[in-house]
Formats: structure tokens, sequence, C-alpha cells
């Protein structure tokens, strides 16, 4: 078996439509995360939870943090972004996220190579990481 | 310049061994009111990343691996957000490096899937089960875990070029194979992969305790692909690095939804670490990895001692 004629210095269709959407993905958070950081540390939006008090919680486990602030876990941040707090969490999504719609993009490209493995393996990597991101597994202490 | 640079990683060296503990005087797991302001630590987790940053990339390890035993040795963080941080720090690593390796062709997205699906998997389970356990449990294993990595760090080997007489089935099946030119020869190399089941079966373990204890996974996938799958060095190293894009960003999510996410404790970190790691990379051309590799083993054996310790009670 000799696969040497098929294989190229170049990379992959999808492997460039992934790389390029990952990039803008990548700049996208990281700049949404900059810009909502000094949005919250020069105090434009008030926090949720005040700059002061949140030296005195990270020392605290995660349950006893969430309850004595009284912050609901999961996707709630979303109801809570008129927070200068909370707002950062759009670029830690971002970031956390891109990855789901590199493996949807692919997709479509992998269907037309007739690559069927690879988008059946595609697919579940977009659902696993799907349902990691839906907040659906709860677990704690 | 040899002395240089030994000044800064021994700079580094004690900062993290004096200062860092004689600040924190608040011992994690009780909340107890800081009296310092409230940038003080964000602006102390700011340059202990960068340098942080620096050393990762002079010592060829991620930054993931780093963060959490040292920041939750010598910070006053609980265990739960060092790890949700630490999660996030060894992602942006990946993502901004993702791009570009995948452009060259030096991460194999053929060779990633697989391996990223079953990793991710396990990493969401590792985070679960990360999350349920006592602080001090982890502590403990992260301690152990710390300290096995040291020893893989000095006892593994590295093959360039490994030998892979033959392809095996499954990587025949998903055409896991590619071609690469060495930048420093201009040599093509074409590449395939063997023992395909052993490398995934192992990434499960990867994936469970990348996810348990927030750790980038790069000192693990790196050995398993090069070593065991038989992938040259280069397309491990790469691979790895894009690989962590995916793991990480499964755990990470797990830990998001928890709560675990502070941003006064992350963007200081990914700035930090960002930043130090661009410094390294310019640093790399004139440094003397050597030395700074064992240094950076030196402060991870450390820091997990110190780990073990906490653990216990000690």
């Amino acid at each position: 078996m000799d696969e040497t004629p098929e294989l190229s210095l170049k990379a992959s269709p999808e492997q460039l439509l992934y790389a390029r959407i990952l990039e803008k993905g990548m700049f996208i958070g990281l700049i949404c995360l900059l810009v909502t950081f000094a949005i919250y540390t020069f105090g434009i939006m008030k926090p949720y939870v005040s700059l002061d008090r949140v030296s005195c919680c990270w020392a605290m486990n995660v349950t006893d943090y969430l309850h004595q602030e009284n912050i609901k876990s999961g996707w709630a941040w979303l109801g809570m972004l008129k927070y200068g707090d909370f707002i950062n969490f759009i670029g830690i999504a971002i970031l956390a996220g891109v990855s789901i719609f590199c493996y949807l993009a692919i997709v479509p490209v992998l269907i037309k190579n007739k690559d069927r493995i690879y988008v059946v393996l595609a697919l579940l990597e977009a659902i696993v990481l799907s349902i990691a991101a839906s907040g659906l597994i709860a677990v704690g202490h | 310049m040899e002395k240089k640079h030994r000044l800064w990683v021994s700079g580094f060296f004690l900062f993290v061994l004096f200062v860092s503990p004689a600040l924190a005087e608040t011992p994690a797991g009780g909340a107890t009111a800081d009296s310092h302001a409230w940038w003080f630590w964000p602006m102390i987790l700011l340059i202990v990343t960068f340098i942080m940053g620096v050393f990762a990339v002079l010592g060829g390890v991620g930054g993931g691996v780093l963060f959490v035993p040292i920041i939750s040795g010598f910070f006053p963080f609980h265990l739960d957000f060092v790890r949700g941080t630490g999660l996030l720090v060894a992602l942006s690593g990946a993502l901004a490096a993702g791009p570009g390796l995948l452009k060259m062709n030096l991460a194999s997205l053929r060779l990633a899937i697989p391996v990223a699906l079953i990793a991710s998997t396990c990493a969401i389970f590792g985070a679960m089960v990360g999350l349920a356990l006592p602080t001090n449990v982890i502590q403990i294993s992260l301690g152990g875990t710390i300290i096995g990595i040291c020893v893989l760090m000095l006892t593994a080997k590295k093959s360039v070029l490994p030998d892979v007489p033959q392809a095996d089935r499954l990587s025949t099946a998903l055409r896991i194979y590619g071609v690469y030119q060495e930048g420093s020869t201009g040599q093509i190399i074409d590449w395939k992969i063997h023992r395909t089941p052993l490398g995934l079966c192992l990434f499960i373990i990867i994936g469970v305790m990348a996810g348990m204890f927030g750790l980038g996974a790069g000192w693990a996938n790196v050995p398993v692909l090069n070593l065991v799958m038989g992938a040259p060095l280069k397309i491990s190293v790469a691979t790895s690095k894009f690989l962590l894009s995916i793991t990480d960003t499964s755990a990470a999510w797990v830990y998001m939804n928890k709560g675990c996410v502070i941003p006064l404790m992350v963007v200081p970190s990914l700035v930090g670490i960002m930043l130090g790691s661009l410094v390294g990379v310019h640093l790399l051309k004139i440094a003397k990895p050597t030395f700074i590799r064992w240094m950076v083993i030196a402060i991870l054996a450390f820091a997990g001692v110190k780990a073990l310790l906490k653990g216990l009670g000690i």
C-alpha cells in the first residue's frame, strides 16, 4: 500500500478552514476579553461582586463562593451581563466555544470528500463539546 | 549571557519560594478577609504568570502544568478557581498557537480528531470527578501527579523520527499519515503511525487527568504521540499543542459552568502567560535550555511536594 501520491506538503482544505475559524475566534475572544476586563476594572460598569469583595471570595471553595454571593452557576451569567464582572464571560465563552464552530464548519468539506468516518468523528466531537458547554453536566463538592 | 539567564531563573525561583508564600497570608480553603487592595493579587499573578510564560517556552512545557501547582501552592486562591483558570490558560496558549501550526501542516487534524474525541470526552469525566472529590484528595493526587511529571520529564526520551516499519490497520483506515518539510535540512519527511489502539487508550488517562487537575496535557500528549504512536517529534509537539485547544475546551466548560472562573484571576493570568510566551520565544535563540529545563523540573518538584503536604495538612 503506497499512500505517498495522495500526500502534499500543504494542509488539507478542511485543516485550513479549521485554522482560519480558530484564528478568528481566538482574536475576537481575546479582544473581547481585554475590552470587557478594562470596562470591569476601570469601573465603567458596576460589578455584581465588588472588586474589594472578590479577594475575600477566591480563597473559599466554589460552592461556598456561589452560595455566599448568591450567584447561579451555568449559563445564568447571560442574565447578568449588566454587571461589569459578568461581561468578561463573553470573551471566555468565545474562546471556549470556538472549537465547536470549527468542527461544524469542516463537516460539509468532509462530506464533499466522502470522508464518512471523519464526518461522524467531527459531529461526535461537536456534540461532546456542546454537552460540556450546555451545563447539563452538574457536579459539586 | 549564561550567567544573566541563571540570574533570571534564580530570581524567579526565589520569588516563587519566598515572596509569594510570605504574601499569601490567607490559607486556601477558608474565606478570610484579605488586607491587600483588590489589584494586589491580580498584579502579582500577572507578574508571576509572565515569568512563567517565559520559562514555559524555554523549559519546553505548557503553561497549564506550571500554573496549577505553583499558583495553588503559593497563592491564596482555592484550588477550584486555580484549576478553572489553569485550563483557560492552557486553552488560550493552544488557541494562539493552533492556527499557525495547522496552516504549516505541522499539526495534523487527521491525527488530532480521533485522539481529541477520546481525550475531550474523558476530560469531562475527569473534571466531574475533580469537582466532586474533596479538595485535600485532589491536592494529594495533584502533588503525586506533578512529581510523576517531573520523573517523566527526567526520564522520557524523545525520538525525532521514530521508526515505524508499518502503519497499523486502524491508522491506515483513518488515513492518519502525512508529509512535512524539515526546516533545518529541507528534507521532505513522510510519516505514519502505529500502535494506534494503544495510543488512543492512553489518551483516556490523559483526558481524565487533564480534566481532574486542570493541567494542560502536553507533558503526556507528546510522549504518547511520539514514543508510543511513532509520530515525528515535530508533528507530535505541534499536534499536542493544537490538541489542547479541544481537550481543555471540554473540561474548561465544566469548570466554567460550575462557577470556577473569576475574571480577576483569569485575565491577568492569560495576559501574563501570553506576553511571557512571546518574550520566551525571542529568548529561546540565546537561552541555555538544558539549565532552564532543570530549573523548571526543580520548581515543579517543589510545587508537587508542596501540594502533597498541603493536601495532607502538613
